[in-house]
C-alpha cells in the first residue's frame, strides 16, 4: 500500500496533473455555481476534452476535480441565492442563505469551504482504507458474483429512488438497459436492434445519452421557466467581505464535522444514496443532538446546520467513489459517467484496478487531497470574483449551454447525426422528466447494461445454464438481496397505509 | 389519464415491439453453431422486454401507491400549466438545435456557431445587437481555436465552397 501510495504521490504531483485538479476544480466551481447545472451535467461536457487528453489518470483526476469544483459551486448558490446548483447542497441553503441574508455570506461560505474540506480529506482517508480491503474480497468474486452484484447496484438505486417511485426507477432503469442492447455486442459480434440503420451500428454514445439525459433537459428547463435562475444580478453584485469564524465556532463545529465525515462517506459508500442523502441526513442528524438553544439556531442561521450537510455531501462524494474503484460498479449518476469515460480511456475500473494499473487507482486518491486543498487556499478568495458569473444575463448563458451539449456530443462522433440523435433523446428525456421519472437510473442501466449482459452469458456458459444461481451460495446471496431491496419499500408503504387505515376506522 | 401513466403505456407497447424482434426475428438469423450455446444473442433482450412489460403495467395501473402529489415548487415544472410557461421559446430554440446538426457540415463551424449563438440569444428576447454579435463572434473563434489547435480535433471551419 505504501509503495502504491509513493506512485500514487509522483504521478499526482506531475505538473500536467496539478494542473488538471487545479483547473478541474475551478472549471467546476466555475460551473457548478449556476444555478440548475449539476455536476452530472458539467462532468458530461467535460468528457470530450478529458478523452482527448488521452491519459486516464489525468482524466479521471481532471473529471474528479470538476466534482468536487461542482458541489463545491453549488454551495455557493445555494448560500448567496438559495437557489442550489446541486441537488446535494439543498440541506445547505437551509442555514447558510439565512446566515448570508444577515450580512455574514462570507463567514458562510468559508464554514462551507472548511467542512467541505474536511468531509473531503477524512473521505479520502476512510477511501484509502476501504478501498484496498474491498478489492481483495472483490478479487474473489467470479462473473456469476458480478452479474448478481450489478442487479445488487440496480434495484438499490431504484429502491432509494424514494415512495412511490420505486417502479418508476426500475421502469427507466431497465429502459437504459434494453438501449444498451443497440448495436453490435462483443460477445456476439452480430448486430441487434440496429433498424438496419448504419448510424446505429456501433450503439448509442454514452456521452450523447449523458448530455440529452441531463444537460438538455435542465437547459430547456431553464428556457420554460424563467424562475429557475432567477435573482442572479442581485446576488452577483453584492458585497462578500469577512470571511473569517470565531474559535467558539471552530469549537462546535469540530464534533459535527468528525460525525458527519464517516456518517457521509459510508452512505455515499451504498449505491444509489450519495450525496443527497447525506447530506439531508446530516443535517436531520445534528438537529435531532443538538439540545435547546442550538436546536432553535438550526433553519436561522446556525454553524452547526451549514457545517452538516456541507461535510456529510463531500464526504459522501468520495465515498461513492469506493464502489467504482473497487468493483467497477458506479452507485450514482455521477460515477456512472465517470466510468463511462474511463471505459472510452481503456482503463475497466474493478478489483484489479490497484494491481494492474496502480498509478491510476493512487493518483486519483491522492489527487482528492490536493483538489481538496485548492477548493480551500485557491478558490475561496476567488469567490467574490467567480459569483459574478452569476450576474450573466440567461439570453446569453443558455445558447451557450445548448451549444456545448452539441459540442459534447459532437467531438465525441465527428457525426453530424449524433446531434439529431441528441436532440431527440434529450426531447424524451425533458418530458420524462415532466412526469417525474428520474433519469440517472436510465443512465446507469445503460453503462451497466453491457457490463451485464456479459457477465450474465459467462457464467451462463461456464455452469451451461442457470445453474450457477444454485451453485454459488454469494450469487444466490446477492439476487436474494436484490430483490428484497426492490420489494421492501413497497412492502413498507404497504404497512403503513394499513395501519393508517386502521387508525382512521378507530382501531 | 396523467402523463406518467401514457409514458408507461407508451413503454409497454415498445418493450412488447421489442420483445417481439426478440424472441421472432432474431433467432432465425443465428447460425446453428450458435444456437448449441445456453445463451443467445436474443437472451437477454428477452429477459428485458418481459420485465420491461412487467414494471410499465406496474406504473400504468397504479399498483404502487403514490405518495400524495404536492403542488411543484415555483422553480419545478408543472407539465399540466405548461401553455403558461416560455413553450414556444423552448421549441424554437429545440428548432434552432436541428438547424444547426444539419447546417454544421455545409456552414462551416465558424459561421454556423456564431449564428446558432446570435440566433439562440435573439430567440430569447435579446436585442442588443451590438453586444450579441461580437460576443458570439468571439467565443466562436475561442471555441474553434481550443478544439482544433489544442484538443487537435478537426472541425471544417469554413463553408462547403471554400474548399478546405
Amino acid at each position: 500500500m505504501l509503495e502504491g501510495i509513493m506512485i500514487g504521490l509522483s504521478a499526482a504531483f506531475s505538473i500536467q496533473n496539478l494542473l488538471m485538479v487545479i483547473a478541474g476544480c475551478l472549471i467546476g466551481t466555475f460551473i457548478g455555481m449556476l444555478p440548475g447545472l449539476g455536476p452530472m451535467s458539467i462532468i458530461a461536457i467535460m468528457i470530450p476534452v478529458a478523452i482527448t487528453l488521452g491519459d486516464p489518470t489525468a482524466a479521471l483526476i481532471l473529471l474528479a476535480g470538476v466534482y468536487y469544483g461542482a458541489i463545491f459551486g453549488g454551495s455557493t448558490s445555494s448560500i448567496l441565492l438559495n437557489a442550489p446548483g446541486v441537488a446535494g447542497t439543498v440541506a445547505t441553503s437551509f442555514d447558510g442563505y439565512p446566515m448570508a441574508r444577515k450580512g455574514q455570506a462570507g463567514k458562510a461560505l468559508t464554514i462551507a469551504a472548511v467542512a467541505s474540506f474536511a468531509g473531503g480529506t477524512i473521505g479520502a482517508i476512510l477511501l484509502m482504507i476501504f478501498a484496498p480491503a474491498l478489492s481483495s474480497v472483490a478479487l474473489l468474486f467470479h462473473s456469476a458474483e458480478y452479474f448478481a452484484l450489478m442487479v445488487v447496484g440496480l434495484s438499490a438505486i431504484a429502491a432509494f429512488a424514494g415512495t412511490g417511485q420505486v417502479a418508476k426507477a426500475l421502469m427507466m432503469t431497465i429502459l437504459g438497459l434494453i438501449l444498451a442492447t443497440v448495436g453490435e455486442g462483443a460477445l456476439f459480434n452480430m448486430p441487434r436492434f440496429t433498424l438496419g440503420l448504419m448510424d446505429l451500428q456501433s450503439g448509442i454514445s454514452f456521452i450523447t445519452l449523458a448530455m440529452a439525459m441531463f444537460a438538455l433537459p435542465e437547459a430547456m428547463f431553464l428556457v420554460l421557466n424563467p424562475a429557475r435562475g432567477a435573482s442572479g444580478a442581485e446576488a452577483g453584485s453584492g458585497k462578500i467581505t469577512n470571511l473569517r469564524f470565531s474559535r467558539e465556532e471552530a469549537k462546535a463545529m469540530a464534533p459535527v464535522i468528525g460525525r458527519q465525515s464517516v456518517q457521509g462517506f459510508f452512505i455515499g459508500v451504498l449505491p444509489g444514496a450519495g450525496a443527497t442523502i447525506a447530506s439531508f441526513l446530516g443535517y436531520a442528524v445534528e438537529r435531532n443532538i443538538a439540545k435547546g438553544e442550538e436546536q432553535a439556531e438550526f433553519g436561522k442561521g446556525s454553524v452547526k446546520g451549514l457545517a452538516a450537510p456541507e461535510t456529510a455531501n463531500n464526504a459522501a462524494c468520495t465515498g461513492s467513489f469506493v464502489p467504482l474503484l473497487t468493483l467497477g460498479i458506479p452507485g450514482s449518476g455521477t460515477t456512472a459517467i465517470l466510468l463511462g469515460a474511463l471505459i472510452a480511456l481503456n482503463v475497466t475500473p474493478g478489483p484489479r484496478l490497484m494491481t494492474d494499473t496502480p498509478e491510476v487507482f493512487w493518483a486519483v486518491i491522492i489527487s482528492m487531497f490536493i483538489g481538496n486543498l485548492v477548493l480551500l487556499i485557491l478558490n475561496l478568495p476567488l469567490i467574490p470574483y467567480i459569483a459574478k458569473i452569476l450576474a450573466i444575463p440567461r439570453n446569453y448563458l443558455i445558447p451557450f449551454i445548448l451549444f456545448f451539449t452539441l459540442m459534447g456530443a459532437y467531438i465525441g462522433q465527428n457525426n453530424a447525426t449524433e446531434l439529431l440523435i441528441l436532440v431527440g433523446l434529450g426531447v424524451m428525456a425533458t418530458i420524462l422528466r415532466f412526469a417525474d421519472y428520474p433519469l440517472a437510473p436510465l443512465l446507469i442501466g445503460f453503462i451497466l447494461g453491457t457490463m451485464l449482459e456479459d457477465n450474465f452469458a459467462r457464467s451462463m456458459q461456464l455452469y451451461r445454464g442457470l445453474d450457477f444461481v444454485i451453485e454459488r451460495p454469494m450469487t444466490l446471496g446477492l439476487l436474494v438481496l436484490a430483490l428484497l431491496l426492490v420489494l421492501l419499500p413497497s412492502y413498507r408503504a404497504r404497512r403503513a397505509r394499513k395501519r393508517a387505515e386502521g387508525v382512521a376506522d378507530g382501531d | 389519464m396523467a402523463l406518467d401513466r401514457w409514458i408507461a403505456l407508451i413503454f409497454i407497447t415498445f418493450c412488447c415491439a421489442y420483445g417481439y424482434l426478440a424472441f421472432f426475428t432474431m433467432d432465425q438469423l443465428l447460425p446453428p453453431f450458435m444456437q448449441r450455446n445456453p445463451v443467445w444473442p436474443s437472451t437477454f433482450p428477452k429477459v428485458l422486454s418481459i420485465l420491461g412489460v412487467i414494471v410499465g403495467l406496474i406504473v400504468l395501473l397504479g399498483l404502487e401507491k403514490q405518495t400524495d402529489a404536492s403542488e411543484p415548487s415555483a422553480t419545478e415544472i408543472n407539465y399540466r400549466r405548461l401553455h403558461e410557461y416560455k413553450l414556444g421559446q423552448a421549441l424554437m430554440l429545440l428548432g434552432l438545435m436541428v438547424a444547426y446538426a444539419l447546417a454544421l457540415r455545409p456552414v462551416g463551424f465558424l459561421l454556423g456557431t456564431t449564428l446558432f449563438l446570435i440566433a439562440g440569444s435573439a430567440v430569447l428576447g435579446e436585442r442588443k445587437w451590438h453586444i450579441m454579435i461580437p460576443v458570439a463572434m468571439i467565443a466562436t473563434g475561442c471555441v474553434w481555436y481550443l478544439v482544433q489547435q489544442v484538443l487537435g480535433i478537426f472541425l471544417r471551419p469554413f463553408p462547403f465552397f471554400m474548399g478546405i
